[in-house]
């Protein structure tokens, strides 16, 4: 051992820079540990489109298919109902959509493709409860208008295009999944036109 | 056999370990019925533990296998349905033990100086005990388990930016599956517990390091007798240790009845739609948390906004860390506070009640009004308290214990 006086200068700088050196060590090994929790290669799979044939659907009638493990509603409107979609746009949150949840090719009047069929994904915005459809009974929960859908949970309102009424928790309309029509009677959810999944 | 003790004792400090935590450790002379619940906590833990563990040897974590797993558990195992009900009103009675812990530091002053840390630490426990209910709550799949967790992870979707995916890592998948299902099976049954038997560790030596408060808030290491021993004090063994035990007697007999005769507790131990597995096309028609989480859920319901119910709901726990600050007055027990005290912890008290009520009840216009009006009282409590605290006239304390 030699007797040469101690440098507090260079101790403390090597303290420092192996300290530096071991948290960010520390840092990088928390990586696989935080990374293991996103969505595995298998869970990102079952992730893929669903195609889904729509002839048989009837005036009225909604029928649920699930991506993504979600239920996604596709609803058959009648020309009435989409035409009585605007009456009702003083009392809903975004009647014109302009928060982003629905692709860009259903911005529009009845947030669809189509007019006569609404697809959403059927998950409140609020808590992600799912909405019960009320085809005839809405009227009880939104005076004059005969139907719609409502959170069971925590009491929100949406109407045929999944808009979100005004006072009710959830803040934002129902999502519009990503889609296009094969042709007349099929429509592929899940997925852009032209975009491989 | 005192020779093989002296051996051990060289090596490791076993009985002066015990000494000062048990054997020689001065517990005030006056406490009454409210300190039952610091050791029948322990009591529940140790009952969750290890019918926990006992439960994991035949539970299957899987979203094919776990809710017929739980009817293995009940129809097939021996004992099984015992060791279930054990473990599920176990937690039951483990949130109404702490409850009622907690309400003791409140009337008593326990979370003032010098017991600040040991408060907090307490606050962190009944924290993580609410991640741990939580994560074991999703784990028999059932309806309530699904959506409830689906509602409550949901919740970090309110955070801006990051919210959405913050959830997705949260549950592994675009919504709750089996993935979400082993994470939270791996949490419930090995990470949580462990850093839960951390924290007791912590509370209790934070509790023996500054000595426990008693029912007058009187500070008894101000009165010793020459061998340095406070004079207001007995040791804890043998005199609280079979005090306790008449506690745990009588804990027994209630938690007893509950196992054999009531073991889903009218449906608020154990919800009616848990008894049908998952459905995650299918929401229930009202969905609730179980009843110790109410209080909290009615809170979040109560504002009108996503983002806003959800900073109520954790403010409303996040504040009590600060409470050993926000009362500012130098009298720690309620015997010798003012009678206006007195009302506004009677007001807390009762408004958490009835927001427990209310969380359990389905929204109306009506729920929705009176829960804003019991989270406004809520947190008044302790806005009432910063300010009246400081010039709050009290009764004087007195220089010794007295028995009631």
């Amino acid at each position: 051992m030699s007797n040469a006086p101690i440098d507090i200068g260079r101790r403390k700088f090597l303290t420092t820079t192996t300290a530096v050196v071991g948290g960010i060590g520390m840092a990088a090994t928390a990586v696989p540990f935080l990374k293991s929790w996103s969505p595995s290669a298998k869970a990102k799979a079952a992730g893929a489109p669903v195609e889904v044939d729509i002839s048989k659907i009837e005036l009225g009638q909604l029928i649920r298919v699930e991506w993504r493990g979600k239920p996604v509603w596709l609803v058959r409107r009648s020309d009435e109902t989409v035409k009585s979609l605007q009456d009702t746009d003083d009392r809903l949150r975004d009647p014109s959509s302009e928060e982003a949840q629905q692709p860009s090719y259903a911005t529009n009047a009845t947030r669809s493709i189509k007019p006569q069929f609404l697809i959403a994904v059927g998950i409140c915005t609020h808590l992600g409860c799912s909405p019960t459809y009320l085809p005839d009974s809405f009227s009880e929960q939104v005076e004059g208008v005969p139907s719609g859908f409502f959170c069971p949970c925590h009491g929100s309102k949406f109407d045929m295009a999944g808009r979100v009424y005004e006072n009710v928790p959830a803040p934002l309309n129902l999502v519009i999944p990503p889609h296009y029509y094969v042709n007349d009677n099929t429509v592929m959810i899940g997925v852009e036109k032209g975009e491989t999944s | 056999m005192s020779g093989f003790l002296d051996w051990v004792e060289e090596r490791i400090p076993l009985m002066k370990t015990y000494n000062k935590h048990v054997g020689q450790y001065p517990a005030p002379k006056n406490f009454n019925f409210w300190y039952y619940f610091g050791s029948l906590a322990m009591l529940v833990l140790v009952n969750q533990l290890l019918t926990g563990f006992w439960l994991t040897m035949n539970y299957v974590p899987t979203a094919e296998g776990a809710f017929a797993s739980i009817e293995y558990i009940m129809r097939d195992v021996e004992y099984g349905w015992l060791l279930r009900y054990m473990h599920s009103s176990g937690a039951s009675a483990f949130f109404i033990v702490v409850y009622l812990h907690m309400t003791r530091a409140l009337l008593y002053g326990s979370y003032k100086k010098p017991r600040e840390l040991l408060w907090i630490f307490g606050v962190i426990i009944f924290l993580v005990l609410m991640a741990e209910a939580f994560m074991g709550y999703l784990l028999p799949w059932g309806q309530m388990s699904y959506w409830g967790a689906q509602v409550i992870i949901s919740l970090f979707g309110a955070i801006p930016i990051i919210g959405d995916d913050l959830t997705l890592w949260i549950r592994g998948d675009y919504v709750v599956s089996g993935v979400t299902l082993t994470r939270f099976f791996a949490l419930h049954v090995a990470v949580l517990p462990l850093v839960i038997c951390l924290l007791v560790f912590l509370h209790i030596v934070a509790l023996h390091e500054v000595g426990s408060n008693n029912p007058d808030g009187v500070d008894i290491k101000q009165n010793k007798d020459e061998n340095g021993w406070p004079v207001d004090a007995i040791r804890f063994h043998p005199y609280y240790t079979v005090k306790d035990l008449v506690g745990v007697a009588g804990f027994l007999f209630l938690f007893c009845y509950v196992i054999f005769f009531a073991p889903e507790g009218g449906g608020y131990f154990l919800e009616k739609p848990n008894f049908e597995a998952a459905n995650p096309l299918k929401t229930p028609e009202h969905i609730a948390p179980v009843w110790y989480f109410t209080a909290f859920y009615a809170m979040l319901r109560a504002v009108p906004d996503k983002l806003g119910g959800v900073i109520v709901m954790f403010g409303a726990i996040l504040i009590l860390f600060f409470l050993p600050w926000i009362d500012r007055c130098q009298v720690k027990s309620i015997r010798y506070r003012h009678w206006y005290h007195k009302l506004n912890l009677a007001q807390f008290g009762v408004s958490f009640v009835i927001l427990s009520i209310l969380g359990a009840l389905p929204a109306t216009s009506l729920t929705t009004i009176m829960s804003q009006l019991f989270t406004l009282l809520y947190f008044a409590f302790f806005m009432a308290l910063w300010w009246y605290s400081p010039i709050e006239k009290t009764k004087p304390v007195p220089e010794r214990v007295i028995y009631k």
